[in-house]
């Protein structure tokens, strides 16, 4: 009884405990925000990278793809029908993208993903991830959605894309025309549908010089070419320009097409955005079967955005079956051009249940040969990254434990300093009977209770912080006068944040083990004192 | 009274005691051979100078210190040899023990401090069970020792004769046999000690309380039945205090 009595009173009454106090709840409360804030951004990227990629994927070795889309489907239906909510066929492969921007070519790698977007809107959130079926927090303000996003997506422009496209058009026009390069009067300058070419073939074009070859008297006065860009097309003439979108169609990766600066002045992040949805972009990638190049064009019908920014940089979605077409993935009935054969490189399975996926997968390993195709979860596709961000959070907590553990090294001290103090009550109480057990655990619950006041308070602390973390922020940017989280860089409109109650109790109770650890060494101490000289201690 | 002396076996005996005490390189002998017992009801004071080993016997007798050689015996039997447990039992249920600095425990209330030994005795469950018992006790105690008005204050809010009588009444709740006294009256003025040993005359006589006493006093030394005297760890002589026992008589 003595001992409850004691530890509580020692508890109310010595002022200097609430420095361990504050020092534990202190280490309690970072670790639950920093966890919380941890989890909330984890969760938001296991989403976003689960929302891109299916539940399941099946994706070939090679990148000439797997034959026939329809029967493999059926074999994925006829091995694991019951398991799947959703399936659907793409050709994944790398490529090159080229934009083109006041004459200045820009050049990027990119992956080239051919979907049929109303399938791949079954198997993922593709929806969440294109812009105009969201609205844009576009530098600072949220533009509303320019679709809703009930409707299915596809292949369309958007009018305000169409519109662009016109006005750009337009404007090229006039150009070519003010420069007299435009070869045909005509003042609509359309272009047969059907054809993607817009410039005069290579023929026609003069031939490049060549710098080494001697070069007549008073060429380098006329030289007809830019000597920087001797490809430059301004120098040929142009039959007329396409104004109608070609027939492939991308999402393009917002990375591929927009960039962020720093206003010096205001110090604000601005989006920049070079290519809009209704401008064209030129694709290059390999055919199938012999790796001959093969460059098209495509027109952007929307931007592809996914919050991960390796997608979102390296992401191209364009409409399968010109995909297809142009790798020379399709084999045609010359007569009625019905495609008699196809190929893909990857299905993408959505499970009724996730939690099933490892058997599905198990079973699919057994129907697919495995050295024609792989089998894996999105998990363990993206097994290295998801990795990396767990090593990063236990790293973190390591770290941030170590906090705690400062904590339980000031609890020591003070334990000891409270043990000297309290040197002549040990003397007393040993003197009324009190057995060294009980001392010891006078000290030990003290600890105890030191350890669970400071988890207390700092899990009180640490959840309402995390709760309101939102507002914490915004006050801490009126504050500074700077933005402390910056919605634009993460696209998120809000900190996400996510409590596992079982961390909260993990952090809690090791901080209250710590505390109690601590408390060992002095308790043990107090425990050993000889009555005599802790009584005629002074 | 006389009677109660002549008894064979008395209560507590400190048997040929040798103590001796290391500081660093410096071994103190404090107690050479010294011995002591007191009967059932006797009230005994030890009186010698400072470093005669008075206050060592003290805490012999009361197993708060090991003697090196020698033996003390409760009722006969040695208890000096026990285990600790038994040791810490023994503390808590036979001896009471008071002090010259009086040692009340300074977080804890004048009633607090009284049911103290209690709170000791009993697990948590049984201190419940029994806590208005317990108080009522320590009330009664308190007012017996004339403090029944102070109970809610802290020692320091408390004289030094309030605090001395403070700790008697400690002392006295687990109904000790034998009250070991520590220079008691050593920090008090000689009219507050006088009280105080009054006090302590007053439950010798009605509680049967067997009281050893050390104190370097001779005026205090002389209010006991017995007065034995130490010089440099043993025994220079014992006197009976007849007029004392005249008195008690």
């Amino acid at each position: 009884m003595y001992k409850l009595l004691l530890c509580l009173r020692y508890l109310r009454t010595r002022y200097i405990a609430l420095a361990s106090i504050v020092s534990v709840m202190l280490g309690v409360a970072t670790m639950i925000v920093v966890n919380s804030v941890l989890a909330g951004f984890t969760n938001e990227m296991r989403d976003r990278i689960h929302g891109f990629l299916a539940d399941v994927v099946i994706e070939s070795r090679s990148k000439d793809g797997i034959r026939n889309s329809k029967d493999q489907l059926q074999q994925v239906h006829d091995a694991v029908g019951a398991y799947v909510a959703a399936a659907t066929c793409t050709v994944e492969m790398p490529g090159v993208t080229s934009i083109e921007i006041n004459g200045e070519t820009y050049t990027t790698p990119v992956t080239i993903v051919g979907i049929i977007p109303w399938e791949k809107a079954r198997v993922g959130p593709l929806v969440d991830c294109l812009a105009s079926h969201n609205p844009t927090i576009e530098n600072g303000e949220v533009l509303p959605a320019l679709r809703s996003r009930g409707v299915s997506p596809g292949w369309e422009l958007t009018s305000e894309a169409a519109e662009w496209r016109r006005f750009i058009k337009e404007q090229q026009e006039i150009i070519l025309r003010n420069e007299g390069l435009l070869e045909s009067s005509d003042s609509t300058g359309i272009v047969p549908s059907g054809s993607d070419v817009t410039v005069t073939t290579e023929s026609e074009r003069p031939e490049p010089p060549i710098f080494d070859a001697p070069q007549t008297a008073g060429s380098d006065v006329d030289f007809p070419f830019d000597p920087v860009d001797p490809f430059n097309i301004t120098d040929s003439v142009i039959s007329g320009i396409r104004k109608e979108p070609h027939e492939a169609r991308v999402y393009i990766g917002e990375g591929l097409v927009s960039y962020q600066v720093r206003d010096p002045e205001t110090g604000k992040l601005e989006q920049v955005t070079m290519i809009r949805p209704g401008e064209d972009v030129t694709i290059t990638t390999v055919k199938a079967g012999r790796p001959e190049p093969v460059s098209f064009e495509a027109t952007i019908c929307d931007i592809f955005r996914s919050g991960m920014s390796e997608y979102d940089s390296q992401l191209i979605l364009m409409n399968l079956e010109q995909l297809q077409q142009n790798r020379g993935m399709l084999v045609r009935d010359p007569e009625t051009g019905e495609i008699i054969e196809d190929k893909i490189t990857s299905i993408q399975i959505k499970l009724k249940d996730y939690t099933n996926a490892e058997i599905v997968v198990e079973k699919l390993k057994a129907v697919f040969p495995p050295g024609l195709v792989t089998v894996r979860t999105w998990e363990s596709k993206q097994g290295l990254l998801l990795s990396a961000v767990e090593m990063e959070t236990a790293i973190l907590n390591v770290l941030l434990f170590l906090i705690i553990t400062v904590a339980g090294f000031g609890i020591l001290a003070i334990f000891f300093m409270i043990v000297v103090e309290k040197t002549r009550d040990i003397g007393i109480l040993k003197s009324l009977g009190a057995s060294s057990r009980g001392i010891m655990s006078i000290f030990l619950s003290y600890g105890l209770g030191l350890g669970m006041v400071g988890s207390m308070a700092g899990v009180c602390i640490g959840l309402v912080f995390v709760r309101y973390i939102n507002q914490i922020e915004e006050a801490l940017s009126w504050l500074t006068g700077r933005r402390v989280f910056d919605r634009d860089i993460y696209y998120f409109s809000r900190i996400p944040t996510h409590v596992s109650p079982m961390m909260v109790f993990c952090v809690a109770m090791g901080a209250v083990g710590i505390a109690v650890v601590a408390s060992v060494l002095p308790a043990r101490r107090a425990s050993r004192l000889h009555p005599v000289r802790a009584l005629r201690f002074d | 009274m006389a009677q109660i002396i002549k008894m064979t076996t008395p209560l507590i005996s400190a048997k040929a005691i040798q103590k001796t005490y290391t500081t660093g390189q410096h071994h103190v002998r404090v107690l050479r051979g010294a011995g002591i017992s007191a009967n059932e009801g006797e009230f005994i004071s030890v009186i010698g100078q400072s470093g005669s080993g008075k206050s060592t016997m003290l805490h012999v007798l009361g197993l708060l210190d090991s003697p090196d050689v020698g033996e003390v015996l409760y009722e006969g039997k040695r208890i000096d040899n026990l285990n600790e447990t038994t040791r810490d039992l023994l503390r808590n249920r036979v001896f009471g023990f008071i002090f010259q600095f009086y040692h009340l425990l300074p977080e804890l209330s004048l009633l607090e401090n009284v049911m103290a030994p209690l709170m000791i005795r009993h697990s948590l469950w049984n201190y419940w069970k029994q806590r208005r018992e317990i108080k009522q006790q320590a009330l009664e105690i308190l007012e017996e020792v004339g403090l029944g008005h102070r109970i809610k204050h802290r020692p320091s809010q408390l004289s030094g004769g309030e605090l001395q009588r403070g700790a008697i009444a400690r002392a006295l709740i687990t109904k000790p046999r034998i009250l070991l006294a520590d220079e008691p009256t050593g920090n008090l003025d000689a009219e507050t000690g006088l009280e105080i040993i009054a006090l302590l005359k007053k439950l010798n006589i009605t509680n049967r309380l067997t009281i050893v006493m050390v104190t370097h006093d001779e005026a205090i030394a002389t209010q006991a039945h017995r007065i034995v005297r130490l010089k440099e760890g043993r025994i220079e002589n014992a006197v009976i205090n007849k007029a004392m026992i005249a008195t008690a008589m």
